[in-house]
């Protein structure tokens, strides 16, 4: 036994207080889908976890008259700061359960249990903190003395962060009035369920948050259902597509947060380990699943063979396996479907003629796993270069000149994020300038904060989450009248 | 001299990378283009080491590591020969309760007591037995450095002649903070050269950056490579005497300059941080940033040590919990 | 046979701690009716100074704490007020003699001005600074800095302020991370004394907050002239010569804001009345 092979650290799961079946939450309490029930399983060991409903047309029916009804009749009607105090309760709950909520993600979506523990969870309760302080200071928000809400917002969330991607949509639309039904991703209900929990907690007013479980047809329904004012989505590029296109010409308000294919620029005169941490968290941390990775390592030709040996001999010192063992760094993928994706596009890297280097993690027998794999030789044209790959698959290609990088790294469509290391703050604040790309990270990469605005340009979507710019998406200004439906 | 023409003394090491004849200016240019550090990414990365859990046999096994790394230390105006010869009975058995438990690596004293400590070691001194006890002597006017370089030498010579096996020295900080490089390398130099012994073997050099003074980690950066460059055997942090002492960070810091030099030139230079590590969780801590950074070849006495005093009880108190299952107390491990 | 109470004493409170006046002065705190309530510490002018001294301590570690971490004390310093309200509810009913429910709705009213300025510490920020678009290659950005010290006159009306007028000056003061010396309402300092208890239990840093207690028209020249107080704030100067300080505060320029009539009402300008704005600038350049 070597030292650097630590004893398990196992995180217990004895905390979790699971039900064997859950329903889907509307109006205030659990109740039963009407389509047939599915299970949500570990990603990691493939073991059911539980049996989860699934809303038909005539549930999400429910749910949205559920919205509306508490929207008419309580929401809308409350005053701004006890709105926000709810929120703060609800901060405070999940600041209390925060353990019991970190190993539940863990165990459903497959990220280590020191990502959910040190990162999501921390900022689950930290975005409603945030968002419950605006409820009653609208009229600072920038949008007039007195913007109002909109009414009933419908929320689609993806399966890679999913209790944060419910704060980022559920903490701004009741801070500004709305009341919601928000759909988890299929893979990945569970947190969304025990927040469901958290808000009987809270005594929210049954109503104002309503979770429906289902797949895409339980999405889609929602989507098109003529009862709602907004429709808030994260996830892929072609969904965002196609609800752009089917809400075209309706009044429904729409923010979409897309993909993208973030490149992370490293110069000359970087301060190279902590820019070699910044590309390892990059594109590593939660395997990879992250619409804002940087996926694209954009680095100065003068260094990229110090910078290539340096970052291969930094992965050797990654862990894959158990998320559940505190010395996880790099977890499971989270469905067979999506390693499937990762796999398919990766080997198009090696057929394009991109040299393929994967670190030697064991991999374990059950559950879906993908080791950290780098391309060097890539280029611009190929597939690994451009399209999203949603896994731990770093692409490097090289540039000359501050001007070269700026015009690769804006050669995409997607405009999400990008990533600037250099010591020299004039040509960090002038390539920061330059580039297409919502959020910018310098000397740093995947810093998340609900007063930092965040979202994309082009085909990484519109809208931005976070921030005093957040509210902008659940809120009209001040003569417009909250859509009556 | 004039500072800035200054030809530094050649050694091995500098001549690889300046060349020979190489003056202070060249040193300047040298360690002003090594890259930055960026001081919000070191402490992150930090703080991932130090949120490693280890448990079980890993925990047993980094204990017993941490114990045989420690150079078990007393620098007080107040030392007598008493004193002394109790810490270095401690540091031949730690744990009187478990016979069983490894030495530690060395005892660390001002010169003028390193013949009573050889003394008391006895057979247990490192010259009689390769799992034994060193001696290490502070000198050059430790902690403040503030003295001619001609006192800086005696100091060490006296120190060398009564039988130290080690000599932590310290730099010239206010050399090195106004930019007198050359200077601050010279005097490594010239104290390395003051460690060889008539019959030509030389005793162990750690040099002590005193990093809580040189406040930056590009400044610790830069330091650690001109030790290494003058002949360093060791990077030491702190002097112990001065707040913040070692730190994650720093250290971290220092062992990417190590880990930089053995790619350039297959060299394995040791590290040593010293100075409020307290507890058994700090130094494991301390010893995954050593495995994750420059790799478990230095998870060894003879490349990296702790500077510690109240740390082994601590590491006693764990290993005791670890047998026995129950906590411990401070009435159960012996005070020096 | 009725049980035998346990009467408090009301003692300043000073960098953390609860001492009495170094001048060993106490005064008599009645009813308005003239029944005997307490002795409460009487803060002398060295009082004052030693409290200025803990507070210039305290203002960096402070103002340096991110200002979601001073949100989450200002929250705390609620959810503990709030689970301490009947024994605010039963000072204010006697110290000020008005009824239950007027003493519960002004209790309430502090509480809720405590959530109110928590809830715009990580916010305010984001509408009192901006970037600037300057001509030239600068990038330019504007930014709330706390003033520092400041020490402030809670309102001294007759009814109805001794703990809201406190909240509601000390509140927007800390949300951006200065720290306090506030001379508490002068016949009724009894609700004030006891929240320095809910601050000690808040997590709130030693010095942040110093709270003394007597004449202020006694001290208030002291820290009108003093040269490590940063602000002052005379909101409940209204009756009193208030002119005066401020004219005693122009010899080191301090910002000073003028009285108001009853409770000052939460805003986002008594946030910005205590803040500096900086400016930096930095060149903007490919090559």
């Amino acid at each position: 036994m070597t030292f650097l092979d630590y004893a398990p650290a196992l995180e217990s799961t004895s905390i979790l207080n699971l039900k064997p079946s859950y329903g889907l939450f509307i109006g205030g309490e659990f109740v039963d889908g009407s389509g047939s029930a599915f299970a949500t399983i570990s990603p990691a060991t493939e073991a059911t976890i539980t049996q989860v409903a699934s809303a038909t047309e005539g549930d999400v029916d429910r749910a949205v008259r559920s919205a509306r009804t508490a929207y008419d009749k309580t929401w809308s009607k409350m005053s701004g700061s006890e709105r926000g105090k709810y929120l703060f309760r609800i901060a405070r709950l999940i600041q209390e359960r925060s353990r019991e909520l970190a190993v539940a993600e863990t165990l459903d979506n497959g990220k280590p249990i020191r990502e959910t523990r040190d990162v999501d969870i921390p900022l689950v309760a930290a975005w409603f903190f945030y968002y419950a302080g605006w409820a009653d200071k609208l009229e600072y928000a920038g949008l007039g003395p007195k913007p109002r809400s909109l009414g009933v917002a419908a929320q689609i969330i993806p399966w890679n962060f999913p209790l944060l991607m419910l704060a980022w949509k559920i903490a701004p639309a009741l801070a500004a009035g709305n009341t919601v039904v928000l759909k988890p991703a299929e893979t990945t209900p569970l947190t969304a369920l025990l927040f469901a929990e958290i808000c009987q907690q809270a005594q929210l007013p049954p109503g104002v948050v309503n979770i429906i479980t289902g797949a895409g047809a339980t999405g889609a329904a929602l989507v098109a259902h003529p009862g709602i004012n907004k429709v808030a989505f994260t996830g892929s590029t072609p969904v965002g597509r196609t609800i752009a296109q089917t809400l075209a010409g309706t009044e429904t308000k729409v923010t979409l947060e897309l993909g993208g294919k973030g490149a992370n620029i490293i110069f000359e005169d970087a301060a190279i380990d902590q820019a070699i941490e910044g590309i390892v968290s990059g594109i590593f941390f939660n395997q990879g699943h992250v619409c804002c990775a940087g996926s694209r390592l954009l680095v100065q030709e003068n260094i990229h063979d110090d910078v290539v040996a340096r970052l291969q001999k930094r992965l050797s010192t990654l862990r894959m396996g158990d998320p559940l063992d505190k010395n996880t760094d790099i977890g499971a993928v989270n469905s067979r479907a999506q390693l499937e994706r990762i796999t398919e596009i990766t080997d198009s890297g090696e057929v394009e003629g991109a040299t393929r280097w994967t670190s030697s993690c064991a991999i374990p027998e059950k559950g879906f796993w993908f080791a950290p794999t780098v391309f060097t030789d890539v280029h611009t044209s190929h597939r690994i270069a451009r399209d999203e790959i949603f896994g731990p698959v770093l692409s490097v290609l090289t540039f000359r000149t501050p001007e070269e990088a700026i015009a690769k790294a804006n050669n995409t469509p997607y405009g999400l994020s990008a990533g600037i290391w250099t010591e020299k703050a004039s040509r960090m604040l002038a390539v920061a300038d330059k580039l297409r790309a919502g959020v910018i990270w310098a000397n740093t990469f995947n810093k998340f904060d609900p007063a930092s605005p965040f979202g994309g340009y082009q085909e990484s979507g519109y809208g931005r989450e976070g921030g005093r710019h957040g509210l902008a998406g659940y809120l009209m200004p001040s003569d417009w009248k909250a859509g009556a439906k | 001299m004039s500072p800035r023409a200054n030809i530094l003394a050649t050694t091995d090491r500098s001549h690889s990378v300046l060349g020979s004849g190489a003056t202070e200016k060249a040193l300047t240019t040298f360690l002003n283009g090594i890259p930055g550090v960026d001081t919000v990414g070191a402490e992150a990365r930090a703080a991932g080491f130090a949120s490693r859990s280890i448990k079980t046999t890993s925990k047993a096994w980094g204990l017993d590591m941490v114990m045989q790394m420690i150079d078990l230390t007393t620098l007080e105006g107040a030392d007598t020969a008493g004193k002394v010869r109790t810490l270095a009975k401690k540091a031949i058995m730690p744990d009187g309760r478990d016979p069983g438990a490894p030495s530690v690596a060395a005892v660390c004293v001002y010169g003028d007591m390193v013949a009573i400590t050889r003394e008391a070691l006895g057979s247990w001194h490192i010259s009689k037995r390769r799992d034994g006890v060193a001696v290490a002597a502070v000198a050059t006017a430790f902690p403040s450095g503030r003295a001619s370089l001609e006192v800086k030498i005696l100091d060490t010579q006296y120190a060398v002649s009564e039988g130290a096996d080690e000599i932590d020295m310290v730099i010239d900080r206010g050399a090195f903070l106004s930019g007198s490089w050359g200077i601050v390398y010279d005097q490594i130099v010239a104290i390395k050269e003051a460690c060889t012994r008539a019959d030509g073997s030389s005793a162990h050099l750690k040099v002590i950056l005193e990093t809580g003074e040189l406040a930056t980690l590009d400044n610790v950066r830069r330091a650690s490579w001109l030790a290494i460059l003058a002949g360093a055997d060791f990077i030491k942090t702190s002097t112990g005497k001065v707040q913040p002492a070692a730190t994650l960070p720093v250290t971290v810091t220092m062992l990417e300059v190590i880990r930089d030099w053995y790619a350039l030139t297959g060299e394995k230079i040791g590290m040593k941080p010293a100075g409020g590590i307290k507890t058994s969780k700090d130094a494991l801590r301390y010893l995954v940033a050593v495995a994750e950074t420059v790799g478990e070849e230095w998870l060894s006495p003879d490349l990296f040590r702790f500077g510690a005093s109240s740390l082994l009880n601590d590491v006693v108190m764990q290993r005791q919990k670890m047998r026995t299952g129950h906590y411990s107390g401070p009435n159960y491990v012996s005070v020096d | 046979m009725a049980r035998l109470s346990v009467p408090k004493t009301y003692k300043l409170f000073i960098g953390g701690k609860f001492p009495r006046s170094e001048s060993g002065y106490t005064y008599e705190v009645t009813t308005p009716k003239g029944a005997f309530l307490a002795n409460a510490s009487k803060a002398s002018r060295k009082d004052a100074r030693d409290a200025v001294v803990s507070a210039r301590a305290a203002f960096l570690p402070f103002a340096g704490l991110s200002a979601y971490n001073r949100g989450q004390i200002l929250y705390r310093i609620a959810e503990v007020l709030e689970g301490r309200a009947d024994q605010f509810v039963e000072e204010i009913r006697q110290s000020e003699g008005v009824s239950s429910s007027a003493a519960l709705t002004q209790v309430n009213s502090a509480i809720d001005t405590w959530v109110w300025c928590a809830g715009f510490a990580d916010k305010y920020a984001q509408i009192a600074g901006n970037g600037n678009p300057v001509s030239g290659p600068y990038f330019n950005l504007s930014t709330p800095d706390p003033t520092g010290v400041v020490v402030a006159l809670a309102p001294q009306g007759a009814a109805g302020e001794s703990l809201l007028g406190l909240s509601a000056v000390l509140a927007p003061i800390m949300t951006s991370g200065n720290t306090v010396v506030v001379l508490a309402h002068h016949t009724q300092p009894l609700s004030a004394l006891s929240f320095a208890e809910v601050l000690a239990t808040s997590d709130v840093p030693s010095g942040v907050v110093n709270i003394l207690a007597g004449d202020p028209t006694a001290v208030m020249p002291w820290m009108a002239s003093h040269a490590d107080v940063n602000a002052l704030d005379l909101a409940g100067g209204m009756e009193l010569d208030w002119v005066q300080w401020q004219q005693m505060a122009a010899e080191t320029l301090k910002r000073v804001q003028p009285p108001v009539k009853g409770v000052p009402v939460s805003s986002l300008e008594r946030i910005t009345a205590f803040v500096e704005t900086k400016t930096v600038w930095h060149t903007k350049a490919l090559g």
